[in-house]
């Protein structure tokens, strides 16, 4: 056992992969340069060196290196490919729904993409177009599966397990939660370290995680907001009131079998995203909800997201505008007490 | 059949695929407009000789990527007729089941991917092909279809920017038919050489008259030469012209009559069928003799499709992941 945080894991996990399957490569912008940062949160450092021509360097071009990505991946090669920042999947959008998602069901099942996109998410002192949560875009879209890992544990684990799948699967990080140091490291930080056993191990795409077990109320959230969902229940214990914590983790396919479960158990559920309320992956959830077990429900689901504006610069607007540990005990207690 | 342009069989081949692909569309046409045949439809009548000449030129485990204008690449790279039209009648059977289409033929078997319907949406994806078959150290190559409107697009420069950096062996296919959708060519671009653009991107790029089916084929096994002993990529511009819409209706009023004469004079079928004519070994006969068993075969094919089986509710959600 070691304790690492998400970005050493990640880069242990992509090494661990590519020692076992020289078709897994990697592609992406400054994720290979010498004496550069190993990705804009270091999670590469290293590998260029340790994977001669396996760490591929491109130009400024999402779109063309994400295509390319998806045509390697055709062809039996297993990329795992790099957005800078999660915004710039907006120029990769075309190769990642109109190609990645869809071309084993216009080929009839006959091709497989499997091909990796990671990509950091999270408002981080950055203003507008270097901080959206980008998963909303891309769990309506049949063809790719969405994961959200919030400890070093599961970035492990779920990497490796995504390298593996046959199918396209986009990994979405906090840039909060990666524990980059030295010039890379991130004001704000939240531990997301984990103990990391020794070997290989993988953990399924399809399941949500218990982080806490409460009967009074269930709090889902992932990513930066399941780490702000932990906090809320610890505060929630002193008032008396036991809160479960449900790590989504799983954003497409949504694990309404974990989740089910819990709210079974306390009839009452608060659903925290980082992002805008309108059209957000909670609504998606609270609809599932609705369709799985509302007849468990013993109050109306309640959402705790951003509202519906850009991601401001000013630190106390930017606080104002994510979720933080207060809005979610006090959304939490109202629902617990009514 | 190893590509040899002097010799008889090969190059009645070459006409006999040629023929097919019109003989092929000309009937696609009837049958959707008749009403039989559902979806919609684009066609490339007057453009057989750049997909006839491009596939030619590769091996049975080279790859194409294609457009929503892909026909004639699929019958070129030796995708069959009956596995086509029932594509197109959305049958079971057909070569991605029902759930491809006219835009998204292909069959990765005979090397095509299914059609990218976005246009220049199949660049990037043929250039990381490439990248693959160079990371394997696999002697294949591919060949990206596209049109004069594609190079418009982002994704052309991205895409063909990472493949000369890397020397990708991709052959850029750019079928300039003169016109994207109904815009002209030269109005939505300021130098209209298309292949001008690969010296800017530092590798070679070569205008070809692409109603010639033999000097399009000795440009494609240039460049696949090129490609596989690592000079690639390659920039083909294909000077050709749709005889027809660019989909469904179309009545092409946007072209000039005189034009549409001027090309339709240099009609690839015709111009390769004279040129047939002249070698003292094939007659007239020969070449009727193509059309009438192209002519049979696609009869046979549609009564076939017809009837063939359409799929089931139930693999409506079967195929969306492995």
């Amino acid at each position: 056992m070691k304790r690492q945080g998400i970005a050493e894991a990640l880069r242990d996990g992509i090494a661990e992969e590519m020692t076992r399957d020289a078709s897994v490569f990697c592609i992406g912008e400054d994720i290979g340069v010498p004496g550069g940062w190993g990705g804009a949160f270091t999670v590469t450092l290293g590998l260029a060196e340790k994977f001669p021509g396996r760490i591929i360097d491109t130009p400024i071009a999402e779109l063309g290196f994400t295509g390319m990505a998806v045509g390697a991946a055709m062809m039996g090669m297993r990329p795992i490919a790099d957005m800078q920042y999660g915004d710039f999947l907006f120029l990769a959008s075309d190769q990642l729904i109109n190609n990645a998602a869809k071309m084993r069901y216009m080929s009839g099942g006959t091709i497989k993409v499997p091909m990796v996109m990671r990509a950091p998410i999270g408002a981080t002192g950055r203003g507008s177009q270097h901080a959206q949560s980008m998963e909303r875009y891309f769990t309506g879209v049949p063809g790719l599966k969405v994961i959200a890992v919030s400890n070093a544990y599961d970035a492990k684990g779920m990497l490796k397990a995504a390298v593996r799948d046959d199918n396209p699967v986009m990994i979405f990080e906090h840039k909060l939660l990666y524990g980059s140091k030295g010039a890379r490291a991130e004001p704000g930080a939240v531990d997301a370290t984990s103990e990391i056993p020794e070997g290989d191990y993988v953990v399924p795409l399809n399941r949500a995680a218990v982080r806490r077990e409460g009967r009074h109320v269930t709090i889902l959230g992932w990513l930066l907001m399941a780490h702000f969902a932990m906090s809320a229940a610890e505060q929630l214990a002193a008032e008396g009131i036991e809160a479960e914590v449900i790590d989504v983790r799983s954003l497409s396919p949504i694990d309404y079998e974990t989740i089910g479960a819990s709210i079974r158990k306390t009839g009452r559920v608060v659903i925290v995203e980082e992002g805008p309320k309108t059209g957000g992956v909670a609504a998606e959830i609270a609809a599932g909800i609705m369709e799985n077990c509302s007849d468990s429900l013993m109050a109306p689901v309640v959402r705790v997201a951003s509202p519906d504006v850009p991601v401001p610069f000013a630190p106390i607007l930017e606080n104002a505008y994510r979720p933080d540990v207060p809005r979610i005990v006090a959304a939490a207690r109202r629902l617990a007490q009514s | 059949m190893k590509p040899d342009p002097l010799n008889r069989d090969f190059l009645l081949k070459l006409y006999e695929k040629m023929v097919l692909i019109r003989e092929f569309e000309e009937r696609v046409k009837f049958l959707f407009l008749e009403g039989t045949m559902p979806g919609t439809i684009h066609q490339c009548q007057g453009q057989e000789a750049t997909a006839v000449g491009v596939c030619a030129a590769l091996a049975a485990d080279d790859f194409i990527t294609s457009t929503f204008r892909g026909h004639g690449h699929a019958l070129a790279k030796g995708l069959g007729v009956q596995e086509m039209l029932d594509e197109l009648f959305g049958a079971r059977t057909g070569c991605c089941k029902g759930k491809g289409g006219s835009m998204h033929m292909g069959n990765m078997d005979k090397g095509m991917v299914p059609g990218i319907a976005i246009v220049a949406g199949g660049i990037p994806l043929a250039a990381g092909m490439a990248l693959a078959f160079k990371m394997q150290q696999k002697p294949q190559v591919v060949a990206c279809f596209f049109g004069d409107g594609a190079v418009a697009e982002g994704a052309f420069h991205e895409a063909v920017n990472m493949a000369a950096i890397w020397a990708l062996p991709v052959i850029l296919v750019c079928e300039n038919n003169h016109y994207g959708a109904s815009t002209r060519v030269d109005k939505v671009m300021k130098n209209p050489r298309i292949s001008d653009r690969a010296a800017s991107y530092g590798f070679r790029g070569e205008t070809v008259d692409g109603n010639d089916v033999l000097a399009v084929l000795a440009a494609a096994q240039r460049a696949a030469e090129e490609c596989r002993s690592g000079q690639g990529p390659v920039l083909l511009e294909l000077m050709t012209y749709r005889r027809t819409g660019h989909s469904r209706r179309d009545a092409c009023h946007y072209q000039p009559k005189e034009e549409r004469e001027l090309w339709f004079s240099r009609d690839p079928i015709e111009r390769f069928g004279a040129q047939l004519m002249e070698r003292n070994d094939v007659t007239a006969a020969d070449l009727a003799g193509v059309k009438a068993r192209v002519e049979q075969q696609i009869n046979e094919g549609v009564e076939r499709a017809k009837v063939a089986p359409q799929p089931t509710v139930a693999e409506l959600t079967e195929d969306v992941f492995a």
